[in-house]
């Protein structure tokens, strides 16, 4: 699970021993037996009053989306999501966009991440600073500053260039981050430079290299990478809104205002589709589980 | 199929890290070299050139005009403006406090759990979802549950009668309680690698010493974590003060944050001489978010130190 607590923190503090930790696990000494009972429990009290408050208001939104007439439960938001073709779009339009967004964010980074440390190490620290520089920048601020390129795009490029799919281009910057962490660490599980130096001796090409040689020994990285970069998407309201694109959260912004149920229910599945990716990949993804030892140059 | 040579390049060329040095050709080194280019080019477009337009939008006058301090000098100027400010500063100190402590006891809670286990990772990829994706969606779940027909309001009212008044939901007070609820999970995948890290050798050693659980925590375990702390609470401060989807759903009126005043600015008529307000506004929030950077960068220093 490292993987995902490593990509979504974000910058890890205080790098952590894989495996020296965690000396609360085994409490040493047996004479302060009643201490560590005492500590157990507080243990036990704490975790469930934070669980308790973090989950409430997911309750709630069960709750809230089954309602149904004459306080009976049902499934008729849910239901209901196909009835609203906005929403439709909006999944459609974000799942389109995860999809453009994982390819360009994988065609941009894993050529350029390979090449860094089989080609020139001395960028590498380049290559990191500038991945991990969009969490030092709020999104509004981002932008702010990108209007006048889709205004460009929107006027000249015809339906291409207005179009809500163009949001991937964006949505690349914003996951470099998240993308970059899961894919550093898988890459560091491997020698990535003594493949491509025995691929490249055996007469492969570069791209054979990258393709058929690096690609599939990066699979649990790249993997969690993708999955970060469709979860983020999915999320993704700050950019879309001020660009005036109906994306996911756009619409279920929208329609909060006149069928609040829907909305919820729509939120709650999403919610679900994220955390489940997320799971999945934690318990899944060969060379993801990798805890982030590195400590990470600091973006700012 | 590493094996086969039919696929052999013409010119095999030496493989291994770039010399790099002083006798590097240029073609050389543009072979080298190349291959980054096109990320190289695309960061350059879509986040340095942003940049560049919100700074230098933030000193001039607009279409055509010449360089000003107009639009910057309103940032200290204009009421709303620095009560947008100090607002968006005051919830972000709030919640990034809040949510450190409480995050940190939550990850004390849970560093007892084996790491590669079920639970952890149910609790991490949870944390992970709202600490992240959330944004609108995590404005929704409150409306659910403290709403005026949310599920707490509704089962009190049935209940004992009462009925709650909901309309604190929709204040910057509301709004510090969901930054809160986001900013927990936060702490808590940024902080229990470190609550990881602390060795069991260390208070071996304390207790061997005659240290009490007090006096480990007082003298060894407290000083190793609390630059993780400091530098912890930081970034929550960086996301509190970022943040701009849970805010615009819960406060669906008004410019009462940075973010929401950017907002604003952004689509609201655009009054002339004024079009780049929104530029200042924006630079301002890259001032403040780079000094906390700047900081964070020194107690991560300090930080990597002793956990290692």
């Amino acid at each position: 699970m490292g993987q995902v607590s490593q990509g979504s923190s974000g910058f890890q503090l205080g790098a952590a021993e894989p495996h020296g930790g965690a000396f609360l696990a085994q409490p040493p000494s047996s004479r302060r037996g009643s201490r560590r009972s005492a500590s157990g429990v507080a243990r036990v009290v704490i975790l469930v009053v934070i669980l308790a408050f973090l989950l409430v208001p997911l309750v709630g939104m069960i709750e809230f989306s089954t309602r149904g007439d004459y306080g009976a439960r049902s499934l008729d938001s849910y239901a209901a999501i196909f009835s609203y073709p906005n929403m439709v779009d909006g999944i459609v339009t974000s799942l389109e966009i995860a999809a453009l967004t994982v390819l360009g964010m994988l065609a941009l980074l894993v050529p350029t991440m390979v090449w860094t440390v089989v080609r020139v190490p001395r960028m590498r620290r380049v290559v990191e600073f500038l991945c991990l520089l969009p969490l030092a920048f709020p999104a509004i601020v981002l932008v702010v500053g990108i209007v006048p390129i889709y205004r460009w795009m929107g006027q000249n490029l015809g339906a291409i260039g207005a179009s809500p799919l163009t949001l991937a281009l964006i949505d690349i910057i914003l996951v470099l981050p998240y993308s970059y962490r899961a894919i550093d660490s898988s890459m560091r599980s491997i020698d990535t430079a003594t493949l491509a130096d025995a691929s490249r001796s055996l007469g492969a090409s570069w791209p054979r290299t990258i393709l058929q040689i690096i690609v599939p020994n990066l699979r649990g990285g790249i993997l969690s990478a993708s999955v970060l970069a469709i979860a983020l998407v999915l999320g993704e309201y700050t950019i879309s809104s001020l660009l005036s694109f109906q994306t996911l959260q756009v619409v279920i912004f929208l329609l909060g205002k006149r069928d609040p149920y829907v909305s919820v229910a729509v939120s709650f599945g999403a919610l679900i589709f994220a955390f489940v990716l997320l799971f999945v990949i934690s318990r899944f993804a060969p060379g993801a589980v990798h805890r982030g030892q590195h400590t990470v140059e600091e973006p700012a | 199929m590493t094996a086969r040579l039919a696929g052999a390049p013409s010119t095999s060329r030496q493989v291994g890290p770039a010399t790099g040095g002083a006798d590097s050709s240029r073609s050389k080194r543009l072979r080298a070299y190349g291959p980054l280019a096109p990320f190289h080019a695309y960061v350059a477009l879509f986040l340095i050139f942003p940049t560049v337009v919100v700074a230098a939008g933030a000193f001039s006058q607009g279409e055509g005009g010449g360089l000003t301090l107009d639009n910057v000098s309103q940032l200290l100027t204009r009421t709303e403006f620095v009560k947008a400010f100090t607002a968006s500063i005051q919830l972000a100190v709030l919640t990034a406090i809040a949510g450190a402590v409480i995050g940190a006891l939550l990850a004390w809670a849970v560093v007892r759990s084996n790491p590669n286990g079920v639970f952890r990772q149910l609790v991490i990829a949870g944390a992970g979802v709202l600490a992240q994706f959330g944004g609108v969606m995590l404005a929704f779940a409150f409306f659910a549950t403290f709403g005026p027909k949310g599920l707490i309001t509704t089962f009190i009212d049935s209940s004992t009668g009462v009925t709650l008044d909901s309309s604190w939901l929709y204040t910057l007070n509301g709004l510090a309680v969901v930054y809160t609820y986001f900013q927990v999970p936060l702490m808590l995948i940024v902080f229990l690698p470190s609550l990881d890290g602390l060795r069991q050798e260390w208070y071996d050693a304390s207790a061997s010493l005659g240290g009490t659980s007090w006096s480990f925590w007082r003298h060894v375990g407290g000083p190793i974590l609390a630059p993780s702390f400091l530098g912890a609470v930081l970034l929550l401060f960086t996301n509190a003060f970022s943040a701009y989807a849970t805010a615009a759903a819960i406060i669906s009126q008004g410019c009462s944050l940075v973010t929401l005043a950017i907002s604003c600015q952004m689509n609201s008529e655009v009054i002339l001489g004024q079009e780049n307000v929104g530029k200042a506004l924006a630079l301002g929030m890259i001032v403040v978010v780079s000094l906390v950077m700047a900081a964070y960068a020194l107690i991560q220093r300090r930080a990597s130190r002793w956990v290692k």
